[in-house]
């Protein structure tokens, strides 16, 4: 029933309007992308990226460590933050598998534990960045013009700038918060995604199905929102993953610096600071939550090495 | 190529310009009472008032803005409350010096290894062992520096004892006076860069070796080892020296944390205690030095390309 009234629909347009609309009627591969068009284009990268063995073990281990996030009261063989002074500075054990560290606390509770702020932290910062860099990347895309041109040298040439000397100088003055870390890192990222995104709108802006929109009457939003974006996906989630892991980078290495969440948080970066001079006594107390942080960030990339490979075939 | 020289060095001057007033509002207008962060939370409002005076802080913003840049561009980069009101022109050019020793060291290291590595990828590509040197480099690139750091220290300075695990051998001495203090922290500073360089130098070696002269030369009946060295390297090397120049960025962002880890004394340790002491003068002094040297070393990235790549010269690059 549905199809037969779209044909009849797309003959009427092609003798009453021309060929132009009923092109824009028609749907080719690419153009204005319903929910099951986008759902089987997701699985076909999903089934692309399975074939890549780095991808799926980077994968792996993000999985690992997001499950860990919610469930370490569940996995944690012990509380996190109640010192006990009779078991401190324990070597590994079976039953303190990592040790214990100076207060008694055991390790591996404590890096089990660390993975929810770091994982609460970088994602949030990564969707502030998202959602700033695709407004400004879509819209830099489609008007164009000279305010695109100034923008983009001047971004060019900041843009690199360290992104953690940027974090240091604003957490050292405004006090070192989850939410500012997250505010920092959030708008720092806005002019790197929003160049990634402004690049491939750009590859997509000029292809027919846009034209064929406007000739339809949808306006500049419309267009943004409904042609360019859903065709840019793969791009966008090979930036977002990239981002998060750096995200993760960035606020560890802020937590090693001191500008964490206080001496007796479990987040990582704080606790391979605070443990490092033990190195010569118990090594795997410093190496668990180094180890963590590395696994976790080699595995975004590995991912998004992958996506990157699997959206483009 | 003076009309490309001289544009760039335009944006440059604009950029740093842009950055000075974006420093500025982040450490002197933007978080409140200067004074009062300078002198904690306990100060009496008599010393408030009197540092206020001492510092300024009672003109408008942009005179306190004119005033120190003004100053920093002259030389002038007043004192440091936290390191009893020393001048900050004696503070920061020796750490300066040896951070720039460390990244240099990294650089010596890391650059040449990175490069042969790359070279070698190309010539076995898509083997095992290229393929296992990308997943390798890939994810140490990933890694941020102080974990690197430490598994190094562990494995070399603790289980090895190959190399000392104290920082520089003699306060306020030269780090070059004991370069095996050096070789921890260039290291580890300098692993991140493996990845960027082994994988441009992969990329314009398989380049080079598909190209006509090397297919010329091999059929001239030149032996391999003399394509390599006098056609394949030459030609691959530019495009990855570009690429080291402009990733300089890393260096700057690594040299805090490994500075941190290692006890380091250089501009980072510098930048940080700053923070930690609420010493606004002199961080932000140290951001805008820091920003100078990057945006300095990327003028030198934006130089080599073009005297190296002439289409980037003539603006179809």
């Amino acid at each position: 029933m549905q199809t037969s009234g779209y044909s009849e629909r797309l003959m009427q347009a092609r003798t009453a309007h021309g060929v132009a609309a009923a092109a824009a009627l028609e749907k080719p591969a690419g153009s204005r992308p319903d929910a099951a068009l986008l759902g089987r284009r997701w699985r076909e990268t999903l089934v692309a990226l399975l074939q890549i063995p780095s991808a799926v073990l980077g994968g792996l281990v993000v999985l690992f460590w997001a499950l860990c996030a919610v469930f370490w009261p569940l996995l944690a063989p012990y509380n996190p933050t109640i010192p006990d002074y009779t078991h401190a500075l324990a070597r590994p054990s079976l039953a303190h598998l990592a040790g214990t560290d100076p207060f008694g606390r055991d390790v591996l509770s404590r890096v089990l534990a660390g993975s929810r702020q770091v994982l609460i932290l970088a994602p949030t910062a990564t969707a502030i960045g998202l959602t700033g860099g695709i407004l400004i990347g879509l819209l830099t895309a489609y008007y164009g013009g000279w305010l695109d041109d100034i923008l983009s040298r001047v971004m060019e040439a900041i843009m690199a700038f360290p992104l953690i000397i940027i974090a240091l100088t604003v957490l050292f003055m405004f006090g070192a918060s989850p939410l500012n870390t997250i505010l920092v890192i959030g708008i720092a990222y806005v002019p790197l995604v929003s160049r990634v995104v402004r690049a491939a709108a750009m590859s997509v802006r000029d292809l027919d199905y846009v034209s064929a929109a406007r000739l339809r009457g949808a306006r500049g939003p419309e267009i943004m929102l409904t042609e360019i974006l859903p065709n840019i996906s793969g791009p966008v989630a090979v930036e977002a993953t990239v981002r998060i892991g750096y995200a993760i980078f960035t606020i560890a290495s802020l937590s090693f610096i001191g500008l964490g969440t206080g001496p007796d948080s479990t987040d990582w970066g704080s606790m391979l600071y605070a443990l490092k001079d033990y190195l010569p006594i118990d090594p795997w107390m410093v190496l668990a939550p180094a180890l963590a942080i590395a696994s976790l960030v080699v595995a975004l990339n590995l991912l998004a090495d992958g996506l990157r490979q699997a959206t483009r075939a | 190529m003076a009309r490309y020289l001289l544009r760039r060095l335009g944006l440059l001057l604009i950029t740093l310009w842009l950055m000075s007033i974006a420093v500025f509002v982040l450490t002197a207008v933007l978080p409140g009472d200067e004074a009062q962060i300078i002198l904690g939370q306990f100060a009496t409002p008599g010393s408030i008032a009197a540092l206020h005076k001492q510092l300024h802080l009672d003109d408008p913003v942009v005179v306190r803005y004119l005033r120190w840049i003004g100053g920093f561009v002259t030389g002038d980069w007043g004192t440091s409350p936290s390191n009893s009101d020393a001048p900050i022109t004696s503070l920061i050019p020796d750490r300066l010096g040896n951070s720039l020793i460390l990244a240099g060291s990294a650089l010596l290291v890391i650059v040449p290894t990175s490069i042969a590595l790359g070279v070698t990828a190309a010539l076995r590509q898509n083997r095992l062992s290229d393929r296992a040197i990308s997943v390798g480099t890939l994810s140490l690139m990933a890694v941020p520096e102080f974990i690197t750091g430490t598994i190094l220290l562990f494995v070399f300075g603790v289980s090895l004892h190959w190399l000392p695990t104290d920082s520089i051998a003699a306060i306020g001495g030269s780090p070059l006076a004991s370069p095996s203090h050096l070789v921890l922290p260039a290291l580890a500073l300098g692993l991140v860069f493996f990845g960027y360089v082994s994988r441009m130098m992969r990329a314009s070696t398989i380049g080079v070796l598909e190209s006509a002269y090397v297919r010329t030369a091999r059929l001239k009946g030149m032996p391999r080892h003399r394509v390599l060295l006098r056609h394949v390297l030459p030609n691959a090397l530019g495009p990855t020296l570009t690429v080291v120049a402009s990733q300089v960025g890393y260096l700057v962002g690594g040299l805090v944390v490994v500075e941190r880890l290692f006890n380091y004394p250089g501009i980072g340790t510098l930048l940080l205690g700053a923070g930690l002491s609420h010493d606004v003068p002199l961080l932000e002094d140290c951001v805008m030095i820091i920003a100078v040297i990057y945006m300095l070393s990327n003028l030198c990235a934006d130089f080599l390309n073009a005297a190296l790549n002439p289409r980037v010269r003539f603006g179809t690059g």
